[in-house]
């Protein structure tokens, strides 16, 4: 029962978690960006299924497929703007889609 | 009696004329101001004078609770006594006469509806004022007919001097009435109530130092209103409005309210002996000062002007000396001689298309006869001859004058004699002699001439009118002295004047010039009324409005007020201005401030002690 403890499942969270906060502020290509947000996103699943198995709650996995479902939703409009912008600018740079400022 | 329709009727007339009146045809503008005023009248006559016979104390008719809030109760309530009937038959009778006079004094003139609908809103107004039975209400009217005054004197708003003399009767005014409500107040504080009834029954319990501070309170209120010193100067500048306004206003009625006040205030007044003091030397001191200056005047309003200030300051004296019915009774025939000479020198204005200066008239009473026997009729009133009506009032003040302080009696006789003067070489010059000017005098219409005739009748016969007998009731007794010498004294005074007039302005017409040439620096001084409006420009005025740019405008308003809000507004751009530089519009930028944030969060939790 006891073979994994939590506080590695919540070290990998964290280190996934950064990875992705990491790979957001680094890279500019927008699908990487992008996968970094689905990254994170999981990291923080992880930590749920992991306090949920061991707080023996049924919650975290409830909540856990919300962020699925928001994350999938996000997934669809998300690749959807980046396909209507690579064929209005024929970039993915995020440095250069920044036609709203000012 | 229903009471509340005398000065109701006018407030009709005045919202019909002020709203509908430009629209209306001229004949029916002149039916519903006059005829309302007439309604008035008649309903005084008709309802109030029959039951003035059993009338001992007073009638009151209480309408509805005005104001109701913890101790203070102010009902609208109606007065009815002796005291208010005289005044009610002054101002429905003699403003009736001048609404008639004024249709064809006014009739060429622009804004007709206009000056009847503020004629009529007056009437309201000073309606109120008399018949009020508590000092608010009575405040109330006492507003109104202030507002009216203020309309009326700059009733030819684009005339500059018109507009002036209005603000400044306005703002005086104001001085005057700050004096009243603040003893109002006193008097809540005292008595708490301001009903009459209330207020003069505990009068006699209330200690002296209240009664002399509300009393003197009081009498600066009515200085403004009643145009005594200090606050006179007012009143002779108010001749800018229409000449009907003059008589009405400036002469038989409001300028009388502040002798109505302080008469009907008589159970204060009469407990405090300093206030009455005060009252006295106030009265003689402007009845004396007025009548030095009317010497003077060339202008004919002007003299009356200066007349009706002077012989105001003569029913204070009444007044003051405890004689209220002798102030009373010469309010009444005041009210008529000195109408009659504002209307008639309305007429010689009339006759001479605009012309109000003394030195362009002259032989005038053979072009306008029944002008001229008509003030003629006023100026022997005024002048105290007898047995016309200013004989017996001003005798019945100048004889309590002499009762309570002879130095009182023998300035007022002095005066007496000036008034016979001043009146008189107004006479003379516009009506005798030769002719001077360069219009072609008319004689006024009918419409005016038999206003004029009835005053006429009523100031040769208005002494008549038992007015002290009338009032023994409301006022307490005055035992009068009827001293055969000292009536004879007045009387020579009076004849004195009028010789001295004929003199100097018939007889010898070149002697009035040797004398101002004789005496040049008193004649400058007396010519140019004491310069007290100098000196009030430059103690009072100057420094006010130089204070209000300096102080208020510049360094309150647009230093501190506009400085701080634009101070204000200045450093949210100035922050704005950095902060703006935060919104770069890049994604990782966003990005990094939300991971600072979070970890901030983040070190804030755990330093306060984790999330538990």
């Amino acid at each position: 029962m006891n073979a994994v403890p939590l506080s590695w499942y919540l070290t990998l969270s964290a280190v996934l978690f950064a990875l992705g906060v990491a790979g957001f502020l680094f890279r500019r290509n927008i699908i990487t960006v992008f996968m970094s947000i689905e990254l994170m996103l999981n990291a923080v699943n992880l930590s749920f299924i992991a306090f949920s198995y061991q707080l023996k709650q049924v919650s975290g996995h409830i909540l856990a497929f919300f962020v699925m479902v928001v994350a999938a939703a996000e997934a669809a409009v998300g690749l959807a703007i980046i396909l209507t912008v690579f064929k209005n600018r024929a970039t993915l740079n995020i440095d250069d889609i920044n036609s709203m400022k000012n | 009696m229903l009471l509340w329709l005398i000065p109701a009727i006018p407030l009709l007339g005045f919202l019909i004329n002020g709203i509908f009146g430009r629209r209306l045809p001229k004949n029916l503008v002149t039916a519903i101001a006059v005829g309302s005023v007439f309604l008035s009248l008649g309903w005084v006559l008709m309802k109030v004078l029959p039951g003035l016979a059993e009338l001992r104390g007073a009638y009151t008719e209480h309408y509805f609770t005005w104001i109701a809030s913890g101790n203070l109760q102010v009902g609208v309530n109606f007065t009815v006594d002796r005291l208010t009937a005289v005044w009610l038959l002054i101002v429905t009778g003699i403003g009736f006469l001048i609404h008639v006079y004024s249709i064809g004094y006014m009739a060429h003139e622009g804004g007709y509806y206009r000056f009847f609908a503020y004629m009529n809103l007056f009437m309201f107004f000073m309606l109120v004022l008399v018949l009020a039975g508590n000092y608010l209400l009575m405040f109330v009217g006492w507003e109104g007919v202030g507002l009216c005054s203020y309309l009326l004197i700059g009733f030819y708003f684009d005339k500059q001097f018109a507009t002036n003399a209005g603000n400044k009767a306005f703002i005086v005014n104001r001085i005057g009435d700050f004096g009243f409500s603040l003893a109002v107040f006193l008097m809540f504080r005292q008595f708490g109530s301001l009903d009459f009834a209330t207020v003069f029954g505990q009068a006699s319990a209330a200690p002296e130092w209240a009664l002399n501070t509300i009393g003197l309170l009081l009498l600066v209120g009515a200085c403004g209103k009643s145009a005594q010193i200090p606050l006179y100067v007012w009143l002779p500048d108010a001749m800018a409005g229409p000449t009907p306004v003059s008589a009405l206003i400036h002469a038989a009625t409001m300028v009388t309210a502040g002798v109505y006040m302080t008469a009907r205030s008589w159970p204060i007044y009469s407990h405090a002996p300093m206030a009455m003091e005060t009252i006295a030397v106030v009265g003689i001191a402007t009845a004396f000062l007025a009548a030095t200056i009317g010497l003077l005047q060339n202008d004919i309003k002007k003299v009356f002007a200066y007349s009706t200030v002077s012989q105001l300051g003569y029913m204070f004296v009444g007044i003051g000396c405890g004689a209220f019915s002798a102030g009373v009774y010469h309010v009444m025939t005041h009210a008529f001689f000195k109408a009659l000479l504002f209307l008639g020198s309305g007429s010689v204005i009339h006759a001479l298309s605009g012309e109000q200066d003394l030195r362009n008239m002259g032989g005038l009473r053979r072009h306008i006869p029944v002008t001229f026997w008509t003030m003629m009729c006023a100026a022997v009133a005024i002048a105290g001859v007898p047995p016309f009506s200013g004989f017996f009032s001003k005798d019945a003040i100048l004889l309590a004058a002499h009762q309570r302080a002879p130095w009182i009696y023998w300035v007022g006789i002095v005066t007496a004699g000036m008034t016979a003067f001043y009146v008189f070489r107004a006479m003379f010059l516009a009506f005798f002699g030769s002719y001077r000017g360069h219009h072609h005098p008319h004689e006024s219409p009918a419409v005016m001439t038999v206003p004029l005739a009835i005053l006429a009748v009523l100031s040769l016969g208005g002494g008549f009118i038992p007015i002290p007998e009338l009032l023994e009731s409301v006022f307490p007794r005055f035992v009068e002295v009827h001293d055969t010498a000292l009536m004879a004294v007045s009387v020579t005074a009076g004849v004195v004047g009028i010789a001295l007039a004929y003199l100097m302005y018939i007889a010898r017409p070149a002697s009035a010039d040797a004398l101002a040439g004789r005496f040049k620096g008193l004649y400058t001084l007396v010519y140019n009324k004491y310069f007290v409006d100098e000196v009030y420009d430059a103690v009072v005025v100057k420094p006010v409005v130089n204070g209000s740019r300096v102080v208020l405008w510049k360094g309150m308003d647009a230093g501190l007020i506009d400085g701080s809000v634009n101070g204000l507004g200045n450093r949210v751009r100035g922050v704005g201005s950095i902060l703006r530089l935060i919104q770069s519009g890049n994604i990782r930028s966003y990005a990094t401030w939300v991971l600072f944030g979070s970890v901030l969060v983040i070190v804030a939790m755990g330093i306060a002690g984790g999330a538990r």
